[in-house]
């Protein structure tokens, strides 16, 4: 069965992308709340938040990128859902083709649309007066730190819209998710914060993505962050992997 | 191999309600088998199993040869399954759904095969319509034609014609009978046994997790109290007044 695994996945991979063009307001809705937010921040709080930078955007950006991720990622988990509500899933599953097929085409989709809108809300922020000294290897890292953060929360999607009742639960589970930034360093550094909140921000993936994130844009050493942040996405991704296929083949044989 | 199912002994529970309670049927090569039973009867159950979406609890099946648990690829070589709700890709449109099957099942001129079916089916007009504008009729005929891509030599039909009108009942017993005649195994469940009567050459009733009676057409009518002749004025049904109409229409 596996001989046509590439080629079962390449055609699900098409189908899935056709979906996304055919709705391209998805991808400009998960850019909205990320832009609207960096303006806020950026225009209304930015002057009362002390970082230590005198460029608040290039402080906030890392953050605002895994906004959008943990948000343009719902939409895979409603995707999938829909596709279990209607039986597609039943007829793929029933039909000789190789299991995971449909699975990767709906996460390297979901890759897809999450780089777009990253990419556009970059562009914004060029606009709002982001800059970067970084050369091509840190932004090629910084790249790649990305696609893993996307690849490890779509995993978590895939296993919301597999096991998801309703469209709204298949959905509602990344709110938290939406949430964790504003817990972390993201927006403001973590000690102004009360001690407990501190100690879980600082120990919660978000924060050591995000100073990697920001330390390679901004040329500056990253140190240990780096791979605690690489840790956190490979760590994520393989357990959300598991329980993804676990809940896609629950329902095959 | 002369049959194209056997099923012996098939039990399934779900928590606790026992849906199956020992089914055995038999199917041969070529012929249409239409299973009846209620609502909530277990056809579907006994569909899914067939077709490898559901491992049962006890008992064995064997589609084309190969055992349902042992070997669901193989299975999956020879059957389609139309199920009891249409499944088709309602982003895409009906042209799109086609190829889509056809590439899934690494046929060499997908775009070809798509031009074929959906002509076949009437939908060449629509072909390039999204399948959510579709009307219910047209999904399920587009449904059905998704299930004949690549001639699987066992089609399985969950309730096909349930939630038509009469006019795509007709033509969606037309396609069976059509099937049929090519060579093709059906399996089909219903709730009407006047649709089996139309369709099928042999009959199971399924209830209460059993088949209780299994038989040709002739051989159940044998079962059934036996024919009476009263006079009684028939008002015409929905059914025949609809036809009627749009009978007259058409033939305008
Ligand atoms: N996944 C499931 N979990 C729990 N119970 C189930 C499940 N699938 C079916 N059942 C139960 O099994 C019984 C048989 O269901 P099934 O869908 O096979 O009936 P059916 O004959 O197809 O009915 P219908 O004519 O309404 O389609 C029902 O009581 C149903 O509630
Ligand atoms: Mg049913």
């Amino acid at each position: 069965m596996n001989r046509y695994f590439f080629s079962d996945m390449s055609v699900m991979l098409g189908r899935s992308m056709r979906h996304i063009f055919r709705s391209m307001d998805t991808i400009i809705t998960v850019c909205i709340t990320p832009i609207a937010m960096m303006l806020l921040f950026v225009y209304v709080f930015g002057g009362a938040i002390q970082t230590g930078t005198d460029n608040y955007v290039n402080y906030l950006l890392p953050g605002i990128l895994l906004i959008a991720i943990a948000s343009g990622i719902s939409y895979t988990a409603y995707r999938l859902f829909m596709d279990k509500q209607r039986g597609i899933i039943e007829r793929f599953n029933s039909m000789p083709i190789s299991r995971s097929a449909l699975l990767w085409g709906h996460v390297l989709t979901s890759l897809v649309s999450n780089m777009i809108s990253l990419v556009v809300i970059i562009l914004v922020a060029l606009i709002m007066g982001f800059r970067s000294t970084a050369g091509i290897l840190p932004w090629l890292a910084v790249t790649g730190i990305l696609v893993l953060f996307t690849l490890a929360l779509t995993w978590v999607a895939a296993i919301a819209g597999l096991s998801g009742k309703s469209v709204e639960g298949a959905s509602a589970f990344s709110y938290p998710l939406i949430f964790l930034p504003f817990i972390s360093s993201a927006f403001v550094p973590t000690d102004s914060m009360p001690k407990v909140i501190r100690a879980f921000a600082e120990n919660q993936p978000v924060t050591s993505i995000v100073e990697t994130i920001r330390a390679l844009l901004s040329s500056q050493p990253v140190g240990n962050d780096i791979w605690i942040a690489l840790a956190w996405c490979v760590g994520i991704m393989l357990v959300a992997y598991v329980f993804a296929m676990r809940a896609y083949k629950r329902r095959a044989v | 191999m002369e049959k194209a199912i056997v099923v012996n002994g098939l039990r399934k529970s779900f928590k606790d309600t026992d849906v199956l309670k020992g089914v055995d049927l038999e199917v041969k090569r070529g012929e249409i088998f239409a299973l009846l039973g209620s609502n909530g009867a277990g056809k579907t159950t006994m569909v899914r199993i067939l077709t490898t979406l559901l491992n049962p609890d006890g008992g064995t099946a064997t589609v084309n040869g190969f055992d349902v648990a042992a070997r669901p690829d193989q299975v999956r070589q020879s059957i389609s399954l139309t199920g009891q709700f249409a499944a088709v890709d309602e982003i895409l449109t009906g042209r799109e759904n086609v190829i889509l099957i056809a590439k899934l099942r690494h046929l060499k001129n997908p775009r070809q095969v798509a031009d074929h079916m959906l002509e076949r089916f009437g939908l060449t007009e629509a072909a390039d319509r999204k399948a959510s504008a579709y009307s219910g009729g047209m999904r399920r005929r587009l449904d059905i034609a998704l299930s004949l891509v690549g001639n699987p030599q066992i089609i399985f039909l969950d309730e096909p014609t349930t939630g038509l009108d009469p006019e795509a009942r007709i033509e969606v017993w037309k396609t069976v009978k059509e099937l049929a005649d090519g060579g093709t195994t059906i399996f089909l469940t219903t709730q009407y046994l006047d649709e089996a009567e139309q369709l099928a050459d042999r009959i199971a009733i399924l209830h209460e997790g059993r088949i209780i009676t299994n038989g040709t057409l002739e051989e159940l009518k044998q079962l059934f109290p036996p024919a009476k002749v009263e006079y009684v004025e028939k008002q015409p049904s929905l059914e025949e007044i609809f036809l009627a109409i749009i009978g007259n229409k058409e033939g305008k």
